[in-house]
């Protein structure tokens, strides 16, 4: 409660402010929507550790890819509503595009062994926006063990950063092994933090096999035109095989 | 006990409950419960007033009448966000059941309110009055207990402890449940918590304002 409304509630003006909602038109009927079973966006997966460019990485896509697709994003940011502010302040994305979820202090829960909440957010998106054709789903920051559901996603991207230290690779786990799409970010800054890029790329096709790497930098190529053109591709084949 | 029953108590059921803490959150916020032994006192209050509200239910939609137990269950709860709370719960185990548990019973819940209430769709899968109230009643201490264990760091054998101490007052309000399986849903008893229905709206609010990492 802030100081102004329990102020008012103390003096008993006529339009003072109850903590709790009385309001006799909130206590109706459930005023559930009925679900329109006959389209389905697909589903793409951005994960990573904290701090990797997760939400910079979905703000590039938005961008390169908005005017084009009709996409929305939900967010699983443990700070509930951080990286929505983010996209809606970068200007990238109408509100209305944009769901925050909260996971219970369980990010890697949330996206892989109870995609409940993160369900109902697509599924609301998908009632709001008439024939939305992309819904991306950002992971909260997590460890290199969380990975998404194949429940949720059609496609995931893992995004590891130079920063982060050149053995990530390496040390593999399913995000780094096994994600449709591995991203090496901040390529920008390998010569600042001593990381070997060549080590890095080369680690990761090790563990990859034939899976793809990008390596890029958001400095260089704002709009990430390769993870782009990559996620174009995915859409192009997902809507052959449906 | 049943198979389901089992299921549906167990916390890595995918059913969406554990981005839910029953008001926890909101008491931790507020350090009205800091360490195991303000826990055991929020979880026995939330126990005998949520949680024997829910068994009750639970208990009677073994029985069908799945409209007026939904009409009634609004009725006896005054807060938007619980019972907001509860529909998205409902929704969350009713996407589980559809696959798991694909019955008439369940499609005729389904038909009549597609977010049901937690407590009435837990009572159609599990189907037994005892057992419905038993795994009700579980729920409405096992989320807070383990959001305890997530926002303030206690020990989890300490709250395992306090659980399991919780065991008689359970069965006892399960057994109570039970014996109103075929009370008329307008007669069923109508158990509140003024301090869970405040706690739960400055939850809500809160979560546009600052930092709230559960739904409820």
């Amino acid at each position: 409660m802030t100081a102004t409304t329990r102020k008012r509630c103390v003096s008993l003006s006529a339009d003072h402010v109850h903590p709790v909602n009385f309001d006799p038109t909130d206590a109706g009927h459930d005023p559930h929507h009925p679900h329109d079973h006959g389209h389905r966006a697909v589903r793409l997966g951005i994960g990573g550790p904290v701090g990797s460019g997760k939400t910079a990485l979905t703000a590039a896509l938005c961008r390169a890819l908005g005017d084009s697709v009709n996409l929305a994003v939900v967010t699983n940011d443990i700070y509930t509503t951080e990286d929505a502010d983010f996209l809606r302040a970068a200007g990238v994305l109408d509100v209305e595009r944009i769901e925050a979820v909260q996971t219970g202090a369980c990010p890697h829960t949330a996206i892989r062994d109870d995609i409940t909440a993160n369900l109902d957010a697509v599924e609301l998106l998908e009632q709001r926006i008439h024939g939305l054709e992309l819904v991306i789903i950002e992971s909260g920051g997590d460890n290199l063990t969380a990975v998404f559901s194949r429940g949720l996603v059609d496609r995931q991207v893992f995004v590891v950063d130079v920063a982060g230290g050149d053995k990530v690779p390496r040390k593999g786990g399913p995000g780094v092994t096994t994600a449709d799409l591995l991203v090496i970010n901040k390529t920008d800054l390998a010569p600042l933090v001593g990381a070997d890029l060549g080590v890095m790329t080369a680690d990761a096709h090790r563990m990859r096999g034939g899976l793809p790497v990008i390596a890029q930098s958001l400095v260089d190529t704002p709009d990430a035109p390769a993870v782009a053109d990559w996620v174009r591709a995915q859409l192009r084949t997902l809507a052959a095989v449906s | 006990m049943n198979l389901a029953a089992l299921m549906i108590a167990d916390s890595r059921f995918p059913g969406g409950g554990h981005v839910h803490s029953g008001g926890l959150e909101e008491a931790v916020a507020r350090r009205l419960v800091t360490d195991e032994a303000s826990l055991a006192s929020f979880l026995i209050g939330r126990l005998r007033t949520a949680g024997a509200l829910g068994a009750v239910f639970a208990s009677a939609a073994c029985r069908g009448r799945y409209a007026e137990l939904d009409a009634e269950l609004d009725a006896r709860t005054p807060s938007p966000a619980q019972r907001n709370a509860s529909r998205v719960q409902g929704r969350g185990i009713a996407r589980a059941a559809r696959r798991a548990w694909p019955t008439a019973a369940l499609a005729e819940l389904l038909r009549v309110t597609p977010r049901p209430h937690h407590p009435v769709i837990v009572g159609v899968l599990v189907g037994e009055p005892f057992e419905a109230a038993q795994t009700v009643a579980y729920h409405a201490v096992t989320g807070p207990a383990t959001g305890a264990i997530r926002l303030l760091g206690l020990d989890p054998f300490g709250v395992n402890a306090v659980l399991a101490r919780l065991a008689p007052e359970i069965d006892a309000i399960a057994a109570t449940a039970a014996g109103h399986a075929d009370t008329p849903p307008a007669d069923l008893p109508a158990p509140s918590a003024p301090g869970l229905d405040l706690l739960a709206e400055a939850h809500d609010r809160h979560h546009t304002e600052e930092v709230r990492l559960f739904v409820s």
